[in-house]
């Protein structure tokens, strides 16, 4: 009993890593429609920067808020100079650019970094308020970050002008042009906040998996699921299903299929949940009129 | 027959024995010349696997050190390497542009056992030295069926059968459990693991789990071997997921008897970033000097190689025992190849590739590189090693041929 | 379609041919085997563009068909004795199977939710190849190790020999060949305009009768087999399979080729398959020490300069050389 509690709480564990990139994902898709390949290896880019920083002396925290401003105004470049231009082609013309994004980020980062693995500290304390015998003080305080961030979000979206002319702009660009809205930089801002999200769920994660750069290459696939089974839209849903996911892969492989298939098994949640319930658990109806 | 006949038949004796002995000096395959030596190598430089990309990047500074020397016997080596991203797919197609268009002399420690099974046969059949694979896969000592092909590290199996053997004489009632990546690696160890046990394997093995390169974690794989009940542990992973077993099985309260690969030693790479007090008391087998070994700070050999880093490969990491691997391996090749002379046939390199018996600087005193016609195997022997929370700190005898 | 347009095309393609035949005498064994793997690649993103390119389904996971064709070739070359032209059939038979089950799944995503459905594929595939309960057959994490097949007849052209290289690569060529006047003949009639209609305008389609989950999962079934027949040649070309010969890299290759070659275009497979095969070689050329960024570049400029990829760059070059072909539209 206790070896299963452990399996799910460990599963509770990474799930929140998939969690954080979902978060990602889902915040790109929100303001752009567009699901963005390259999510994972700008995380792993950003993580990097924050390294690089802590390596020259910079506190932690510092060396946080830092990399997440770089990684917001970064975000923000990239869309400006990188993904507008091909706006309006066709999504594979935007599925092969940020596939380039893909490759782009990933070899920079094995070229300025090297592809050693490199540790990365943690914040919270090993033997801090935040231990227990089932989490580390690590898991608790990743998780609590990443409802801080699902709630400052959902503050923005919510409550500031902002974040509704970014809705606004989403949902229906022509529209929202009209009224004033400068839809252009409104997708420019909702790159930088993923971006900035991704740096955050980075920082989050490489603690556990260490620092390198395929670090995100196995975690991306799992970010999809826990985006998918939550719903794309919806970017609770997004944390709640990257939970779901992190439990099952552990149960199942642990007891059920062992670990020679765990990646079937992915395929098969992904597969199924779009087939039973292709917007999520959480995701809202979406009707095409004829 | 008359003067004149006779002088030039004299004159064309004398010249043909000069042309045939100045010819009987010198010999080349293709890829040898006067001037240079080409050597040819494929590993991944990008991809997954592209933390062994160091490997190859500090044989390359080994080539510009003796280049800067003088060269082999006056021969300076030109080095094409060449990447695969671990792809086998690729890996044949690098070695054919290497043969065919690079026309190389060989190709040299290439990296990866599914790179080196995908080219074996298309070495073979071309006559090309497939020298010193950087992977210890038991297969590579096979000169019956492939003449051309020869492995350098201690092979898999065996280091497995002497953690398997270490563990009889400590606690032969342990209960096991084993981690191991899911290829071939993996499965080379837990071979020589099984292999090792001999009958006990059944019993004394409670838990085999394996992972994928692709996986995040390998957290849920230690709860299984932890819930086993298991006392004793075979860790059996690459780098980046042997720091994670470490730093899991601290944090989860699991104190078993605990082996580790030799691939994954590396205090900088792996035993720092776990957490350097949770890897104490863990036992590998070395064949080489771990540059962070206290022991070693006034070892000429440690200088050396320490000097050469600094000079020809100063981005590499002074506490990265791949490019200790990369120093040794360059060295033993660069040892072939003067052992060559003049004849730089393909044959030959083969021949004395297979009639070595050195040691390297930075090889254990007692470690021997060692073949013959029959024994495609140059390093065998291994001595155990136990971690102290700084260090590896050599204990026991010296295990192997 | 103007006359005059049809004897141009004819008379391009035939050259083409031509040299395509000559090709291989005229350069080295290495050129002729990178040439084949050419040929095999445009089977493959011929397959993926008739489902991604003619009816709008985007496939981030054709690696996998690849990867079972090959496997199917090699499994049947070292376990049954099978010859290698005879796996073909039986790799491409499997794979349309494997394609229309898969199909149906397929119905209900659309967009981004099929491409990483298929994503998931990819990456699932080298994991279940390497389990354990098939492993005799597959031969595990070691792979097969197949035997390149010997030329029927030999002879010398332009002091080159016809070797083993050289008669598989006229093979691959001669199944390319066919499998372009394959597709061509499929797409050109109804069955083309119906998968346009239906990657256009689904619903106006299924108003006109067309049968929405028939046409796709059959689409889906055909384009699997497509790229199952070159993975099947590729392997026998390569003469070596392993799960690791199939990454998720390769499935997003071949995407890459349909999208530079050009979509809905059956010639452009050929430039996706040369940019797919030659560009990264390139790159690692102009720099050792990141070729995959060069790579990114190279892709991102492409898709800036060449939306439409190669064909439609060549489509619009020849409208304007040739104003008067524009007048007559087919």
């Amino acid at each position: 009993m206790d070896a299963l509690l452990h399996q799910i709480v460990s599963g509770l564990a990474t799930g929140c890593i998939y969690g954080s990139i979902g978060l990602a994902l889902v915040m790109i898709y929100q303001a752009t429609h567009h699901i963005n390949f390259a999510q994972g290896e700008i995380a792993t880019f950003s993580t990097f920067i924050a390294w690089a920083l802590l390596q020259q002396g910079f506190g932690y925290w510092s060396a946080f808020l830092l990399t997440v401003g770089v990684s917001f105004v970064g975000g923000v470049a990239i869309q400006r100079l990188i993904v507008r231009p091909v706006e309006k082609a066709p999504v594979l013309t935007n599925v092969i650019v940020f596939i380039g994004l893909v490759v782009i980020f990933n070899s920079l980062s094995g070229w300025i970094f090297d592809y050693t693995i490199k540790s990365f500290p943690s914040p919270f304390a090993q033997q801090g308020p935040l231990s227990s015998r089932y989490f580390s003080a690590h898991e608790l305080g990743s998780f609590l970050v990443m409802l801080c961030v699902l709630l400052a979000l959902y503050a923005f979206f919510r409550f500031t002008p902002v974040g509704l002319a970014m809705r606004a702009a989403a949902q229906n660009p022509d529209s929202a042009r009209l009224v004033g809205i400068r839809v252009s930089w409104m997708l420019a801002m909702g790159w930088g906040l993923a971006s900035a999200i991704g740096a955050v769920a980075g920082m989050m994660v490489a603690p556990t998996v260490f620092l390198d750069p395929n670090m995100m290459a196995g975690i991306l696939i799992y970010g999809f699921a826990a985006a998918l089974l939550g719903g794309i839209d919806n970017p609770a849903g997004a944390v709640i299903g990257g939970l779901i996911v992190g439990v099952l892969e552990n149960l199942l492989g642990a007891y059920v299929i062992g670990t020679e298939l765990k990646l079937t098994v992915a395929l098969v949640l992904i597969v199924g949940t779009l087939t039973l319930k292709p917007n999520g658990l959480f995701g809202k109806q979406v009707v095409t009129r004829v | 027959m008359n003067r004149k006949h006779f002088t030039f038949a004299m004159a064309a004796i004398a010249l043909a024995a000069l042309g045939s002995s100045a010819w009987a000096q010198k010999q080349y395959s293709p890829g040898a010349s006067d001037k240079e030596i080409k050597i040819g190598q494929i590993g991944p430089y990008s991809g997954p696997a592209s933390a062994y990309g160091t490997i190859g990047k500090t044989i390359g500074a080994y080539f510009d050190k003796v280049n800067a020397e003088g060269g082999i016997n006056g021969r300076k080596i030109a080095y094409f390497p060449l990447d695969d991203g671990y792809n086998p797919a690729k890996a044949v197609e690098m070695a054919r542009k290497l043969v065919e268009e690079d026309e190389v002399l060989l190709i040299f420690n290439p990296l990866g056992t599914p790179s080196n099974s995908a080219i074996q046969k298309y070495m073979n059949s071309k006559k090309v030295p497939q020298l010193f694979v950087a992977t210890g896969a038991t297969k590579w000592g096979d000169p019956k069926n492939f003449p051309w092909t020869m492995g350098w590290q201690p092979p898999y199996a065996a280091e497995g059968k002497i953690y398997a053997q270490h563990l009889l004489e400590t606690n032969p009632n342990a209960k096991i459990g084993i981690l191991y990546q899911n290829d071939d690696f993996g499965k080379d160890y837990l071979k020589g693991i099984e292999e090792g046990l001999g009958d006990k394997a059944k019993t004394m093995i409670v838990s085999k789990v394996t992972y994928e390169v692709t996986d995040p974690t390998v957290d849920s794989q230690m709860l299984t071997l932890k819930a086993s009940g298991a006392d004793a542990f075979f860790n059996i992973t690459t780098p980046k997921f042997a720091a994670q077993a470490i730093k899991k099985a601290a944090e989860i309260g699991w104190k078993p008897q605990h082996y580790l690969t030799n691939v994954s030693i590396s205090v900088s790479s792996v035993m720092k970033p776990a957490g350097p007090e949770n890897g104490i008391g863990i036992v590998t087998a070395q064949y080489g000097k771990d540059p962070t070994d206290p022991t070693w700070a006034s070892d000429p050999g440690l200088k050396d190689w320490t000097e050469f880093m600094k000079k020809y490969y100063p981005a590499g990491n002074l506490a990265d025992a791949n490019s200790v691997y990369g120093y040794g391996v360059a060295q033993t090749l660069v040892q072939v190849l003067k052992q060559c002379g003049d004849n730089l046939t393909r044959e030959n390199v083969m021949k004395q590739a297979a009639s070595l018996d050195m040691t390297l600087p930075m090889s254990l005193p007692g470690v021997n590189i060692k073949t013959s016609a029959d024994d495609f195997f140059p390093i065998e022997r291994e001595k155990l090693a136990r971690f102290d929370g700084k260090t590896w700190v050599l204990f026991g005898k010296v295990y192997g041929r | 379609m103007n006359p005059i347009d049809r004897r141009w095309k004819l008379l391009l393609g035939a050259l083409l041919l031509v040299a395509l035949v000559l090709l291989p005498f005229l350069v080295k064994n290495y050129r002729v085997f990178q040439f084949n793997l050419v040929l095999v690649y445009a089977i493959a993103v011929l397959g993926l563009n008739i489902l991604t390119g003619f009816n709008g389904q985007i496939s981030l996971g054709h690696g996998a068909f690849f990867a079972f064709g090959g496997y199917a070739a090699a499994v049947l070359m070292e376990h049954a004795g099978a010859p290698y032209w005879a796996t073909l059939p039986a790799a491409a038979l499997l794979c349309f199977v494997l394609g229309f089950l898969m199909g149906f799944p397929a119905l209900r995503l659309g967009g981004h939710y099929l491409a990483l459905a298929t994503y998931a594929l990819a990456l699932a595939v080298p994991q279940l190849l390497k389990y354990k309960a098939i492993e005799h057959y597959t031969g595990g994490v070691q792979g097969i190790v197949l035997v390149k097949p010997e030329p029927p007849f030999t002879f010398r052209l332009f002091d080159q020999p016809f070797n083993a290289d050289r008669w598989l690569y006229m093979f691959t060529l001669a199944v390319t060949v066919l499998m372009f006047l394959l597709a061509h003949n499929l797409l050109r009639g109804r069955i083309g305009r119906a998968l346009i209609a239906v990657r256009d305008h689904p619903i106006a389609a299924a108003t006109m009768g067309i049968n929405l989950p028939m046409v796709k999962s059959i689409t889906f079934g055909v384009s699997a087999a497509f790229t199952g027949v070159a993975g099947a040649l590729g392997a026998v070309v390569v003469a070596f399979v392993s799960p690791d010969s199939f990454p998720v890299l390769l499935s997003i290759t071949i995407l890459v080729g349909v999208v530079i070659g050009g979509l809905a275009s059956i010639p452009g497979a050929f430039f996706g398959a040369v940019f797919i095969q030659f560009v990264p070689n390139i790159a690692d050329q102009i720099s050792k020490a990141a070729p995959w960024a060069i790579y990114g570049v190279f892709l991102i400029g492409f898709m800036y300069l060449l939306p439409t990829g190669v064909m439609g760059m060549l489509r619009r070059s020849w409208m304007r050389w040739r104003p008067g072909a524009s007048r007559v539209s087919s």
